[in-house]
């Protein structure tokens, strides 16, 4: 088998993308934001609970789509919870960078534990029309944490 | 048939009516393409066909040493490039056995002649409430024009149904049609289910309720052609590139006296009689619906394209495909865990399916390593996805150029897709 197709679907992804984490409705998210990627139909709703510090509760998400895209949905739900929004964007910034390849010699931001994490999706690098499938969760999570005020609860 | 009965079936036809799939392929440079290491194996024609020589050939000559403005310029240059252009009308009027060259209109792409009808069409005969009937497995091409003039105008639009093997259901369509159906806008093929419908059947009706009927021929007409008078249809749209010619050319057939009732869609140059600013009067079609300077070059193209696979036979390179589609579909329908999405009865090269724990965009992509290409998503059909309960499919599509190998490739790469999957 290919060695770009080895890295981009890796044990890790498969996991994630057939047994996302995170996967459901919180009825206590103050936030939400839907995710579209018209060139696929892939869909996600991310859900946040926000602070008033600011900080991520608790994120989830719901939706369909490829596996690279859930698998993404699924890490980053984990991974985000429990930083500030600016630590959040900091790392998304990374993220974007190292799908984008342009990581190479460049200080990332975010913390190196979830920095290795993230990387078991750089290889979507080997593929430009697939870096819009993990970046989707990211952009719709920003989206929820920017605009996406959606209840009642405050 | 078995797998080997219908590679032999295709085989025997060697004989006077032996369809040289080889030397076709020797006419397209696509053909001998090397991706990812591997020979390209192309299933994705329904999306865009790759382009023989002589199109490639006629369009390069056409800009070295034939090119100039059309309809306009009193010399020899312009003359031979308006004489080309017009000839091309003509190839592709015989092409559809029109009643005149004049009934044929150069526009961008299948999706612009959608447009100039929905625009010319439903300012001159539609008003609130009145009625457009389309199908449940358009494209968005031949959905969202009439969502505008919706918009616009407040018109109705009816969706005729399909049954769960995805043919055309004639008797709930013509349940739909009422004094208020201005216009019946069907496909001739499903992009995603290869379903043929019955044209004829469906105009007869259409007119019979006194609408008028546009038939989207985007697939249509590459796989089983046309013949708009034995069909009867008032308007008929195809675009050139899945006919093996090039981008940027569409064509839109319409009747003569019902395109000379229309006002012009877009306003400029070559479309006018006589301006002033006080009152423009207008040519009658196709000059009145060809504003500023057409797409010349691609005009000549397709022209080519359509003497090329004329000159092979529409009818055997039609009956070609559809053994294509049957040994593909013999050959996927054995795997396990895959759904082939669409079995009507009539059914072009066109085989979308769906594989157990495997999206449709991690297929491409992996398949694709093998140089195996197929379109993935939802091919500018939500509405059908729904009504097939998937979010997206896989797609193969077949040309003229395509050989049973290709399928078996394609079987092939999907078992590595499997591996991954598990
Ligand atoms: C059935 C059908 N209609 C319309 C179109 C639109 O063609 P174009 O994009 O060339 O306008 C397509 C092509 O994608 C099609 O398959």
């Amino acid at each position: 088998m290919d060695d770009d197709i080895r890295e981009l679907y890796q044990e890790v992804i498969l996991d994630h993308g057939k047994h996302p984490r995170n996967f459901r409705h919180p009825g206590d998210a103050n936030h939400e934001a839907h995710g579209n990627n018209p060139l696929c139909g892939d869909r996600l709703t991310v859900y946040v609970r926000l602070g008033e510090d600011q900080r991520i509760e608790d994120a989830a998400f719901e939706g369909r789509g490829c596996a690279i895209s859930v698998a993404s949905a699924s890490m980053m739900t984990d991974i985000v919870r429990g930083k500030t929004v600016s630590e959040v964007e900091a790392l998304f910034d990374d993220f974007h960078k190292m799908c984008m390849g342009e990581d190479e010699g460049v200080a990332l931001r975010g913390p190196e534990e979830d920095l290795d994490k993230l990387r078991v999706l750089s290889g979507v690098r080997q593929f430009p029309m697939r870096v819009k499938c993990a970046t989707l969760a990211w952009h719709t999570l920003n989206e929820a944490v920017h605009g996406g005020a959606t209840t009642s609860t405050e | 048939m078995s797998a080997a009965s219908v590679k032999a079936a295709a085989q025997v036809s060697v004989g006077n009516d032996f369809y040289d799939v080889e030397a076709i392929r020797a006419d397209f440079p696509a053909m001998s393409l090397l991706i990812n290491g591997r020979p390209l194996v192309f299933l994705d024609s329904g999306a865009s066909a790759q382009k023989p020589n002589v199109v490639l050939e006629r369009m390069d000559r056409a800009y070295r040493s034939e090119y100039a403005n059309v309809h306009r310029g009193a010399y020899r240059l312009s003359e031979l490039a308006t004489e080309n252009y017009e000839n091309a009308r003509k190839t592709v009027a015989k092409f559809m056995n029109a009643a005149s060259p004049d009934e044929i209109v150069f526009t961008r792409n299948a999706t612009a002649s959608v447009n100039l009808v929905a625009h010319s069409f439903g300012r001159a005969f539609m008003k609130a409430g009145d009625e457009v009937v389309i199908s449940h497995m358009e494209h968005h091409a031949n959905i969202v024009p009439w969502q505008l003039l919706r918009d616009i105008l407040g018109i109705v639009i009816k969706v005729a149904p399909i049954d769960d093997d995805g043919n055309f259901l004639l008797d709930e369509f013509a349940k739909l049609l009422g004094p208020r159906t201005k216009l019946v806008a069907i496909t001739h093929c499903s992009n995603v289910l290869g379903t043929i419908t019955p044209i004829k059947e469906i105009a007869r009706l259409a007119h019979q309720a006194g609408a008028k009927v546009l038939f989207d021929g985007a697939q249509g007409i590459v796989h089983a052609g046309i013949d708009v008078r034995d069909v009867d249809c008032d308007f008929y749209v195809f675009t050139g590139h899945k006919l093996y010619g090039p981008t940027g050319i569409g064509v839109l057939y319409g009747k003569k006296d019902l395109m000379n009732a229309l006002p012009p869609y877009q306003g400029g140059g070559d479309m006018i009689e006589i301006v002033t600013f006080e009152k423009t009067t207008y040519r009658e079609t196709p000059a009145r619906f060809e504003a500023g300077t057409p797409p010349i070059v691609e005009a000549i193209g397709l022209a080519a394209a359509i003497d090329y696979v004329t000159g092979i036979g529409l009818d055997r390179i039609a009956r070609h495909e559809l053994t294509l589609r049957d040994y593909a579909m013999e050959q996927l329908g054995a795997i396990d865990g895959l759904t082939i999405i669409g079995r009507p009865r009539e059914k072009g090269p066109i085989v979308s399916f769906t594989l157990d724990g495997a999206h449709p965009h991690d297929i491409a992509t992996i398949i694709d390593s093998r140089g195996v290409a197929v379109r993935a998503g939802h091919h500018c059909a939500q509405p059908l996805m729904e009504r097939c309960n998937v979010a997206a499919t896989a797609r193969a599509s077949f040309g003229m150029y395509n050989r049973l190998e290709d399928v078996d490739a394609l079987v092939d790469a999907l078992k590595t897709v499997k591996d991954i999957f598990g």
